[in-house]
């Protein structure tokens, strides 16, 4: 996030596109819910009819995967009716010129062929945005689940440098990471592209300064994404992989072609909690502490930097991951692992290697005060970025076309499929399906279809139904409701006994591999209840 | 008070004082009277005050005296202006507190005796302490008032989180506040008055039919444990003292800080950090409920190797060894770029960072990625 999550209080006007905040981040949400008892007004853009957009004072239901097509035509209304802030533009942007000769050709009325938002309401949400005072977006993966997820927050992005958005109090453009430390992971370097701290493995000046620290060579070449990864084991030319704490088979796309590539590989190593999907096609397979039982750190959305402390005893043998990973990088004869003795020797080196992390060591996050970067010791961090230049100077403006979805409905799959999570369980429930009384609320997982559906399609609210694409089909239960729009019926990944991810896969965005999990056009046919 | 507000400027720095005990003391224009008392730790009592909510003035127990006024005033809704004197524990206030205590306290569960016998097990919730230790430190107990009793405890409502004992209601209505002003959920609400007054859902449905979330600020602001954790209470009598660890919730991206807590060796319960600087207070229903996937059966006890086409038990020595065997050997027989590894959004950075750690420096490869591109 631009903006730190207390500033989720002070916008004036909030536009949440993507996001099902009041189930994925309940609490973030509670403060949107304040900014509104403020006398902030909200715009939701999103497919379906979510808690969220039942509380918006404009909603835009968008067809799946159009959202660049709204933000085109939302671009066009604020460039046309003059509501550009031309003293940012001047001094903090490039290239805005061609954008907006760009965005000239893309009408409202057009927009709304494409996305089905009303033009009026596309106007309307483009001259709200475009005078507030205080206009911060709010994103989740229903942005950047597409291939062209680059170009939907590029387009957002865009808005942005128009309007002067960023860089102020209440402002910004704000992405909600999903997991509790998935920021992390990419402040840390498992990335194949950037050492810790985003530096550039591509850089050779980093490359020295690595294999110093190392003691050893490193590559200047980019390393490939985990898309890439699973397809070249699929092709026998990846042969040794460890996973850590993630459940592969059931939340990646195409969960066949996955179970294939990991079937192909000579050799996989994954560290877990549980003995997952995934670990059953291991050769070995190691026992993790868990969180409670482990010290450490996470960086949450607003890039905070906190401690997480252990209040109890490891279960069985289980051990630390740090500890588990060195121990097998010292057996295989690497050097650099020997002095990590805590999780504090392992972080303080991460710190003092890293770019954004400079500043900061294990003892000074103790009370997590800090939001990074925080580039030497004494700074004190930076809750709001962008304030005064951005990362590579100017706000570059992109030029962004709309393109389909990878799939579209067709005679065949008549029917759009969009996934997501549900409020009670998180993910593949590895953590919440072992938590009591989560059952009560949520004890399987169902299809939802608009009522209108339901009938024309000859399904029963509560009956059964195969859903199949290309790739695959599910058995799951149908609970009618008019939060699905006509026409594209929702559902979560997280029961393994209804494997979405059979299903999905139909593209991937070309810049960073992520998969278009948010559209796949499916069919659905009515069936009996399966016995048990 | 949360950190959304603006931050104080030094009140020392300001000009304006009130006379408080005696002492002349600075205070920002808009601070109530209770807000300064607790600046200076005068132990002003309250039950219906949640410093998250706004002030609801109804428990009078904040009473104090300020000159010039006939009656006594609530601190927390009255405001301070230049120049008030206020006396917080005069005789006649503390006489007036202990009276409306034997008032609240009768009327809680039937007038039984109750000094020192209010026993609410802490494990119902974060503020369920508030009533017992004023009734002692007022050492009031039923009997004076003993008569009629409102709140009926709600025994048909089965869900799995909250239990809804509301004999110990006393009315300070703070858990329909914080549903409202916090959360904006609106899930309950107070229905009749005086000794019928009852706190209920929309219908009287049960919570699961509600617009409840089950993200437990109810449970942890009440005064009494009227409403409590059925969850921590299934450790009520697990034997150990209850030690609390302060943490961030595993789930989402928010980073919530909660306190863990445990007897002995077993987690038994969360409580939300009110100073948590990413949640002030609020949590969800996973992180408020869906702790106890850590000691749950099904998890890992020993490495596992394949011997034989099985996963089968092994020494940490035998599989560390394996582990590292087989990358060394793809790297011997395929190169460098034959080897990959994925890192988690759920382990902590010092996970990824050793993970990628091995790849780089082990293999001379970039092959690394962590879980977010699916």
């Amino acid at each position: 996030m631009s903006n730190p999550l207390a500033d989720m209080e002070k916008p004036d006007v909030i536009f949440a596109i993507g996001t099902n905040m009041t189930e994925c981040h309940p609490v973030a949400a509670t403060r949107l819910k304040r900014a509104l008892r403020n006398g902030a007004k909200m715009i939701v853009a999103d497919p379906r009819k979510i808690p969220l957009a039942e509380m918006a004072h404009l909603y835009l239901p968008l067809r799946v995967g159009t959202d660049v097509a709204l933000l085109l035509g939302m671009a066009h209304v604020i460039a046309r009716d003059g509501l550009i802030d031309r003293e940012f533009i001047d001094a903090r942007t490039a290239d805005f010129d061609a954008f907006v000769e760009h965005v000239k050709q893309f009408t409202p009325e057009w927009s709304e062929s494409i996305c089905g938002v009303p033009a009026a309401d596309i106007e309307k949400a483009a001259h709200w945005y475009g005078k507030a005072e205080r206009g911060a977006i709010y994103y989740t993966l229903g942005i950047t689940e597409h291939i062209c997820g680059v170009d939907n927050v590029q387009s957002l992005c865009n808005l942005v440098l128009m309007t002067g958005n960023i860089g102020k109090e209440g402002t910004g453009i704000n992405p909600m990471r999903g997991q509790n430390n998935i920021q992390g992971a990419g402040d840390a370097g498992a990335l194949p592209n950037n050492y810790v701290g985003f530096q550039p493995v591509t850089d050779p000046e980093n490359q020295a300064k690595f294999e110093k620290a190392y003691g050893a060579k490193v590559d200047l070449e980019k390393g490939i994404t985990k898309v890439r990864a699973l397809e070249r084991a699929a092709e026998g030319e990846m042969k040794a992989m460890m996973i850590a704490g993630e459940n592969t088979v059931v939340t990646d796309p195409d969960r066949k072609h996955c179970e294939h590539a990991l079937e192909n590989l000579d050799h996989l190593v994954v560290i877990d909690l549980f003995r997952t999907e995934t670990a059953e096609f291991a050769d070995v397979v190691l026992p993790a502490t868990s969180w409670g039982e482990t010290d450490g750190v996470y960086s949450n959305t607003e890039r905070r930097v906190q401690r997480v402390r252990a209040a109890v005893k490891p279960q069985g043998q289980a051990k630390p991951e740090w500890w588990i990973i060195s121990e097998i990088a010292k057996r295989a004869g690497i050097a650099g692992f020997d002095h990590f003795e805590s999780a504090k020797d392992v972080f303080n080196e991460l710190c003092s290697l890293s770019a954004t992390y400079k500043g900061l060591d294990w003892d000074l996050i103790d009370k997590g005060e800090y939001h990074w970067p925080v580039p030497e010791k004494g700074h004190p961090g930076e809750p709001i970025l962008h304030s005064k230049e951005f990362k590579n100077g100017r706000g570059l403006f992109r030029v962004i076309g709309y393109r389909d979805p990878a799939e579209v409905v067709s005679e065949d799959f008549p029917v759009w499929l969009t996934t997501g999570r549900r409020l009670q369980n998180y993910h593949s429930r590895t953590m919440t399906g072992r938590a009591a009384g989560i059952d009560y609320l949520q004890p399987e997982e169902f299809l939802e279809v608009h009522p209108d559906n339901v009938s024309a399609w000859g399904l029963t609210d509560g009956g059964w139904c195969r859903m199949s694409s290309p790739r695959g089909a599910v058995e799951i239960k149908v609970k009618a409701t008019a939060t699905s729009p006509r026409g594209t019926v929702f559902c979560s990944f997280g029961f393994n006994n209804v494997p979405i991810n059979n299903l999905t896969g139909s593209g991937y965005d070309p810049v960073t591999e992520t998969a278009e999990l948010k559209v796949c056009p499916v069919k659905l046919e009515p069936i009996a209840a399966p016995s048990a | 008070m949360t950190e959304t507000q603006t931050a104080p400027t030094n009140p020392a720095e300001t000009s304006t004082t009130i006379n408080l005990d005696g002492v002349d003391v600075p205070f920002q224009e808009g601070e109530t009277i209770y807000e300064i008392s607790e600046r200076h730790r005068k132990e002003v009592p309250t039950l219906c005050y949640d410093d998250r909510l706004e002030a609801f003035g109804s428990c009078r127990l904040c009473v104090v005296e300020v000159e010039g006024l006939r009656n006594p005033v609530a601190s927390c809704t009255t405001k301070a202006t230049e120049g008030m004197v206020v006396r917080t524990k005069t005789e006649p206030i503390e006489k007036h507190r202990k009276t409306l205590m034997e008032l609240v306290v009768s009327e809680n569960t039937g007038g039984e005796k109750r000094n020192g016998q209010i026993d609410v097990d802490p494990l119902r919730g974060l503020k369920s302490q508030e009533l017992s230790l004023l009734a002692d430190r007022y050492d009031v107990d039923g009997t004076r008032f003993a008569g009629k009793t409102s709140g009926t405890t709600n025994i048909q409502d089965d869900n799995p989180f909250i239990l809804r004992d509301y004999d110990k209601c006393i009315s300070c209505y703070r858990c329909v506040r914080v549903c409202a002003e916090r959360e904006g959920d609106y899930a309950i609400s107070v229905m009749n008055r005086g000794f019928h007054t009852q706190i209920t859902t929309e219908f009287e449905n049960d919570l699961k039919d509600s617009a409840c979330t089950f993200c437990g600020q109810c449970v942890q602001t009440c005064p009494t444990g009227a409403l409590a954790d059925k969850k921590a209470m299934r450790d009520v009598d697990t034997p150990g003292e209850i030690q609390k660890t302060r943490s961030i919730c595993p789930y989402c991206g928010v980073g919530c800080s909660v306190d863990i807590l445990s007897k002995g060796e077993k987690i038994v319960g969360i409580h939300p950090a009110m100073d948590g600087p990413a949640n002030v207070g609020a949590l969800c229903i996973k992180g408020q409920y869906a702790f106890d996937f850590v000691q749950h059966p099904d998890r890992l006890k020993t490495p596992l190797v394949r011997k034989d086409g099985q996963l089968v038990e092994a020494s940490w020595d035998e599989a560390l060894d394996r582990a590292a065997a087989g990358f060394v050997k793809a790297k011997k027989d395929h190169g460098r770029h034959s080897v990959y590894a994925i890192a988690s959004g759920r382990a902590p950075h010092e996970s990824s960072y050793t993970l990628q750690k091995f790849i780089r420096a082990g293999f001379a490869t970039n092959h690394v990625d962590n879980c977010s591109r699916a």
